[in-house]
């Protein structure tokens, strides 16, 4: 029996994007015909693996330090509740409010009257997943206000309308050919003669940023980690406009996975070393911005906290999928990822693309079926164990995704053709006697051309055959030649 | 010592040559081996596809066959012996049969991929074998990154008389075979492959070896639909070919498209 106790345990449809419309190999088909963005991420991806693979080496704790990081992050996840209420006491009493938000709408809506009763109807944003998550821009325009996203590659993702499609270079699809065209179609007062060269490209962005800045008087952030003793929040960026963005305007507005606090300000210590070596495979990234509550005559006069759970105490709640909220979003695993780097992030439908996305998007909304798009996602892997290899905090992904197949599975209500041949074969396999019959029957044999090569099977071995071709079975199994030639033993 | 082969169902079935000559090596350096009848598939993709309560019978029959019958087992397979070593406890633990939980957990403790075996456990690289052919190795993600078997087969290939092993560009990254997700992503699978392919090609190699059935025969399919003019050969094949032969032999895609190539046994 289970108690319900009035909390949303998966994301509401319908609000944000953790969801897309087509399952991973129909959209998947789209990009992989793609040429232009096949070559874009593969040269951003190759280029960042090779970058990463060299910072990474020079650390000689390295392996220390991923289990460091591995360590604080499932303690913070062990008594998740307890630090959340540590943090927003320090919070409160550094001057900030802390809002907690059930799911997206909650957050949407909190957002929305915070700004509102700014009076402001315009805002600007540091790049924040948590908020691309919830649709925070599109809840905002409704309520007529206008969001500029800020970071360089998010403000290229808004301006053509598109999604992004990685954590950390959302426009890593995009090569600066497109960009510029996307600069000169919709960059307010952008000079017309613009050329693709990327310091040009930067100033464009630059113009039209620092109009915004000198503005806006509510910024709008995200987290990437909150230090629940001190109730110290801190973004870590590349580009400095951030920092403009936590600094200019007199009201910051942050909203924050529940996930992302961790117990003590010196755990900082751990995460710095990880998470820019691995995201942008720099040794330390340029802008660190730490703040606490407020502090007067100095930055934003006003801080709220939006504290978002959006299907995240569902994840806390299954031990087998509770480490996916151990992310710190670096995107190393989306870079080392095959099957990312040939599909891009769009096909994964979520804002969280990629190894862990395909693990994380489907816990959070939960599944609700065969047909369900984010049911594909833990398939979209080859179960390669790149991702494990590269994670900075250890996170097992290719046994999250095995879980989340399994949660796949248990989805249906009804078993499905794979349901019923897998429970056959699996009927067959602990049976010896029923396991030979079924190899003798296999009879593949009578696909096999002249030269003993099976080069088309009907559905669903063409899934196979459209690319490779397939042996014929051998005349004789190996259980054959051992009682053949060792007969009388064993 | 006394060894006891998992044929793992996949090499049982389709390809036997890989699993006699791992037979073959195991004998030549004066082991006992034997094949308890009874055996019949680790429940691999059953796991990997998520079937994890389909699989906890299997798991449980893979014990109970492989628990008794030998000092150590050992399979032509990275895959199924990192289903072995990384899953079978979660399944028997998922399924709430802790007792199978703790004996699948000893026996895998002595489950071992065949250069695990003979390098870790027995102590050669040099099994007395002759190939004489130009040979890239593709170190296959399980064997890789489950089992972490490192430079094993690379050592045991240095070893071999005649053979000319050639680099392969971008070696640890996954072909693209994955199991269910050759058929369920064919698409995204044979992007990968494409990418596989032509590392193997440029390396200039004549046969692509690797220690599993299941990768190769998804590379090999490849190259064999493009005419390549190359084969793959799993690791115990070459490893088991000597002077006198290669006893364990059979072709698996006649890369020519020549007249009959049936296997030829022993
Ligand atoms: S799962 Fe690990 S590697 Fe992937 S983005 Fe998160 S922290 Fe980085």
């Amino acid at each position: 029996m289970t108690t319900d106790l009035g909390m949303p345990t998966t994301a509401p449809d319908g609000v944000g994007f953790l969801r897309g419309t087509e399952s991973f190999p129909v959209a998947a088909h789209r990009a992989l015909a793609d040429t232009q963005l096949r070559r874009n991420l593969g040269h951003a991806t190759r280029t960042i693996r090779g970058k990463r693979a060299r910072v990474v080496a020079e650390v000689p704790d390295w392996e220390e330090l991923r289990r460091a990081g591995e360590a604080i992050k499932a303690d913070t996840m062990a008594r998740l509740p307890e630090l959340l209420e540590q943090l927003e006491e320090a919070v409160t009493a550094r001057g900030g409010v802390v809002h907690w938000a059930r799911d997206a709408s909650e957050a949407n809506a909190v957002v929305a009257s915070l700004v509102r009763g700014t009076g402001a109807d315009e805002v600007v944003k540091v790049k924040s997943i948590a908020t691309q998550e919830i649709g925070l821009n599109e809840a905002l325009a409704e309520q007529g206000i206008a969001a500029t996203e800020t970071d360089l590659a998010e403000l290229i993702v808004q301006l053509s309308d598109d999604r992004p499609s990685h954590f950390l270079v959302p426009a890593i699809h995009r090569n600066r050919s497109e960009i510029r065209d996307i600069f000169l179609r919709a960059l307010p007062g952008v000079d017309p003669d613009l050329t693709d060269e990327p310091r040009r490209l930067a100033m464009a962005a630059r113009a039209h940023l620092r109009r915004k800045f000198l503005s806006a008087r509510v910024g709008i952030s995200g987290a990437n980690f909150a230090a629940a003793d001190t109730g110290t929040i801190s973004v870590v960026e590349s580009e400095g406009n951030g920092r403009m963005c936590l600094t200019l305007p007199d009201t910051l507005i942050t909203v924050m996975g529940v996930e992302k606090v961790v117990p003590r300000w010196s755990d900082m210590e751990v995460f710095l070393q990880l998470l820019p070596r691995s995201s942008t495979a720099e040794r330390m990234n340029p802008y660190t911005s730490t703040w606490s509550g407020v502090t007067p005559g100095d930055g934003p006069q006003a801080f709220h906290l939006v504290l978002l759970d959006n299907g995240r105490s569902n994840v806390l709640a299954s031990p087998e999928g509770r480490a996916a909220l151990h992310c710190i979003r670096c995107s190393a695993c989306l870079n080392v990822c095959p099957v990312y780097e040939r599909a891009g992030g769009h096909a994964y439908g979520s804002v969280y693309p990629g190894p862990i996305g395909a693990v994380l998007s489907p816990q959070l909304t939960g599944i609700s079926g065969p047909d369900d798009p984010n049911a594909s996602l833990p398939y979209a892997s080859s179960l390669c164990g790149a991702c494990f290899d590269a994670c900075p905090v250890r996170i097992d992904i290719p046994n999250l995704l095995v879980q989340q197949r399994a949660a796949s599975i248990a989805s249906h209500r009804t078993p499905t053709a794979q349901d019923v041949a897998m429970r056959t074969v699996a009927a067959a396999m602990v049976s010896p006697a029923r396991f030979r019959a079924a190899e003798r029957v296999l009879g593949l044999g009578r696909f096999a051309g002249r030269s003993g090569r099976i080069r088309f099977l009907p559905y669903p071995g063409s899934q196979w055959t459209s690319a490779r071709d397939l042996p014929a079975p051998p005349a004789e199994t190996f259980r054959q030649w051992w009682k053949r030639t060792r007969g009388s033993q064993s | 010592m006394r060894i006891a082969v998992i044929a793992t169902c996949l090499g049982d079935a389709m390809f036997p040559q890989a699993v006699k000559a791992t037979v073959e090596i195991l004998e030549r350096l004066g082991h006992e081996v034997v094949f308890p009848e009874a055996q019949t598939c680790c429940g691999q993709m059953h796991v990997n596809t998520g079937y994890l309560d389909m699989a906890l019978p299997l798991v449980r029959h893979h014990v109970e066959v492989f628990a008794d019958a030998a000092d150590v087992s050992v399979a032509p397979s990275g895959s199924c012996v990192g289903c072995v070593r990384h899953q079978h406890a979660m399944v028997a633990r998922r399924g709430g049969d802790e007792g199978l939980a703790r004996a699948a957990e000893e026996l895998a403790g002595r489950t071992y991929e065949l250069s695990e075996l003979l390098v870790d456990v027995l102590g050669v690289t040099d099994v007395g074998a002759y190939y004489p052919h130009r040979v890239t190795y593709h170190p296959t993600c399980h064997s890789l990154r489950m089992l972490r078997v490192g430079d094993k087969p690379l050592r045991l290939l240095r070893e071999v008389r005649g053979l000319q092993l050639t680099e392969l560009t971008d070696a640890e990254v996954c072909c693209g075979f994955g199991g269910t997700f050759a058929v369920k992503n064919a698409e995204v699978s044979t992007a990968m492959l494409a990418d596989k392919m032509a590392n193997v090609l440029t390396s200039g190699a004549e046969v692509c070896t690797a220690g599993d059935s299941s990768c190769l025969m998804h590379i090999g399919g490849g190259l064999s639909r493009l005419r390549s003019g190359v084969r793959t050969v799993h690791l115990a094949e070459i490893l088991a070919s000597t002077e006198q032969g290669t006893p364990a032999r059979d072709v698996v895609f006649d890369t020519a498209e020549v007249g009959e190539s049936k296997g030829v046994h022993p």
